[in-house]
């Protein structure tokens, strides 16, 4: 978007400089050619250096200003890069941590995976938001966390078909037109892949830092990898890395399977210069309270997988 | 004005299917290498086009490394995996000149490049082109059924894990390819129970019957499926032929079996 508006206002730019050259060479030929010559000269470098002078001013308006959103002190991300690691998992059980962890932390969740949006079902909520006073769509809430996902505004079945300029306008309408209220963290769930949604978050909206999850696959590594490289040349702060699908324990036999691989998370957080946060083990656990609405943090607070999510803040 | 010489690429390529999901992470590029696999070694000429420009997965669980792109006069030469040709291949990987490079780009700019993948890669004769896709239902999904508006798409083959954040999304799939008129071969249960290796229990880690009952759900075929094979996974990671590696496991032989489910079906039409 940014580059088509760039090469828009260039095209217009160089058109207008054109003519002005043209007229002044008009109203300056009594004076002889070669002066003449030379004095066109002389504009026409004056005026490429008003130009680029100009151009450059242009540009810096182009990029958007970041702009926190009202009512919210800090954000995280969550974000991978690959699909499937557990991204929507984490970050739910992650606002669910911050607020166990410290309950006067009031801890927000948007979901910003327009295409796959997880968090209705991870959280167990239904329904369409209703409107504020000032025309602010009102987060619904469980667990005590206020979450806002494309998927209250979407049927379940109908998919949503859109290109980037429409995904960067639905982002800054769930950024900004959402009844937050006073939250100390907004923890964002992030789709997978590189694309027009991480720009548009991370150029509209100062992030305190982005949490990169991963299975030890080197597959799910290689993307990681790309996700984290994203964030360093948008300038977010990378909090560390989670390794996700650790190790299977077989509930028969307790024998351990690395069924994706082992520590590859850790490896790369080490390459990366990056924190490693911690391992969350595969566990059915996890998956079958999530299928129900009910994270983990919440259903079975006890269990040893949940410990980590806890030490994660 | 010349003749554009991508309208040709394609008009030896007997089937093209997509590989969609929805949902991340399901497996759609160890499905599409797999099938692709399973098909070449029951003696079809294949190609693979990797739209997802932001994650390519396909060079790495093909082991073909980074060579360069050679053009001829037809288009792009797609990388062959060996010497007799039988798989194709062409991946956003193959352009870039730092393989950890991240391609951070906005829609405009992916459409570009999948329009130049459907029309400029000189394909040759194939049986079928196995089109990867990313998750979602965006741009690069938009640009690739434009690109092939001239061709054609014979099918999608939708795959899906069992757990219900999964089909959720997968569902939202089928119903983009009905609403833009992509035919739905089939739906593919990915990692579909696991088998302990010490005491052969069957864990259903990720859930059981998801795709199935999706599949009945939206009135599709259910193609089968596929366990969670931690034999396959590594052979992916090492970018090993798990088809030749281990021809007599459950999991080939549930890939085989949905790889000639679909040669069937396209060959019906």
């Amino acid at each position: 978007m940014a580059l088509f508006t760039y090469s828009i206002m260039s095209h217009l730019l160089r058109l207008s400089a054109n003519k002005a050259s043209v007229l002044r060479t008009g109203t300056e030929g009594k004076c002889g050619a070669a002066v003449c010559l030379q004095f066109i000269r002389c504009q026409r470098s004056v005026d490429t250096k008003a130009l680029q002078e100009r151009q450059k001013q242009h540009m810096a308006k182009g990029l958007p200003r970041q702009k926190p959103i009202t009512g919210v002190k800090q954000v995280i991300v969550v974000a991978s890069g690959k699909g499937g690691v557990g991204k929507s998992t984490t970050a739910v059980n992650l606002a669910l941590a911050l607020m166990a962890n410290d309950s006067s932390k009031s801890v927000g969740l948007l979901d910003a995976d327009v295409y796959g949006p997880s968090i209705p079902k991870l959280m167990n909520l239904k329904g369409n938001p209703e409107l504020s006073d000032n025309n602010l769509m009102i987060p619904l809430t469980n667990y005590g966390v206020p979450c806002m996902s494309m998927g209250f505004l979407v049927d379940d079945a109908a998919p949503i078909v859109w290109r980037g300029l429409m995904v960067m306008s639905a982002m800054e309408k769930l950024l900004r037109q959402v009844d937050w209220g006073s939250l100390d963290y907004l923890v964002i769930d992030m789709p997978p892949g590189t694309g027009d949604v991480q720009l548009s978050i991370t150029q509209n909206i100062p992030v305190a830092g982005a949490v990169i999850v991963s299975t030890p696959q080197d597959i799910a590594l290689l993307d990681a990898r790309r996700g984290a490289e994203m964030f360093k040349k948008v300038n977010v702060p990378i909090l560390g890395l989670v390794q996700n699908m650790s190790v299977f324990h077989c509930p028969k036999c307790q024998h351990q399977t690395h069924i994706f691989g082992s520590d590859g998370a850790r490896q790369l957080a080490h390459t990366l210069g990056e924190e490693f946060l911690g391992d969350v083990p595969l566990h059915l656990n996890i998956r079958e309270s999530s299928d129900r609405g009910q994270p983990v943090v919440v259903s079975c607070p006890q269990s040893p997988e949940v410990w980590l999510i806890f030490f994660l803040p | 004005m010349f003749p554009r010489a991508g309208d040709g690429n394609l008009s030896q390529v007997r089937h093209v299917v997509l590989i969609l999901s929805g949902k991340g992470g399901v497996g759609k590029s160890t499905i599409t290498t797999q099938l692709a696999l399973a098909l070449t070694h029951a003696g079809n000429k294949v190609g693979i086009l990797d739209t997802d420009l932001c994650g390519p997965s396909i060079p790495r669980m093909l082991s073909v490394g980074r060579p360069d792109v050679h053009q001829c006069d037809s288009g792009w030469v797609p990388v062959y995996t060996d010497s007799r040709k039988n798989l194709a291949l062409m991946s956003i990987g193959f352009l870039l000149a730092d393989p950890d490079e991240a391609v951070v780009w906005r829609g405009p700019k992916k459409t570009a490049l999948i329009g130049q993948f459907v029309s400029d890669v000189a394909w040759g004769e194939l049986d079928v082109l196995l089109v990867d896709t990313p998750p979602g239902t965006s741009d690069e999904h938009l640009a690739i059924l434009e690109n092939l508006k001239k061709h054609r798409v014979d099918g999608a083959v939708l795959v899906t894990t069992p757990q219900a954040v999964s089909t959720g999304d997968v569902r939202r799939e089928i119903t983009f390819c009905k609403k833009t008129g992509v035919r739905v071969l089939g739906v593919i249960e990915n990692m579909s129970g696991f088998v302990c290796p010490h005491c052969s229990e069957c864990s259903n880690i990720f859930s059981k019957g998801g795709g199935e009952e999706l599949a009945k759900l939206t009135g599709s075929v259910f193609l089968g499926c596929v366990p969670l094979d931690p034999q396959l996974s590594s052979s992916i990671e090492e970018g090993k032929d798990f088809a030749e590696l281990f021809p007599d496991s459950t999991t080939f032989s549930a890939i085989s079996s949905i790889s000639h489910t679909i040669l069937n079906s396209l060959q019906t039409t």
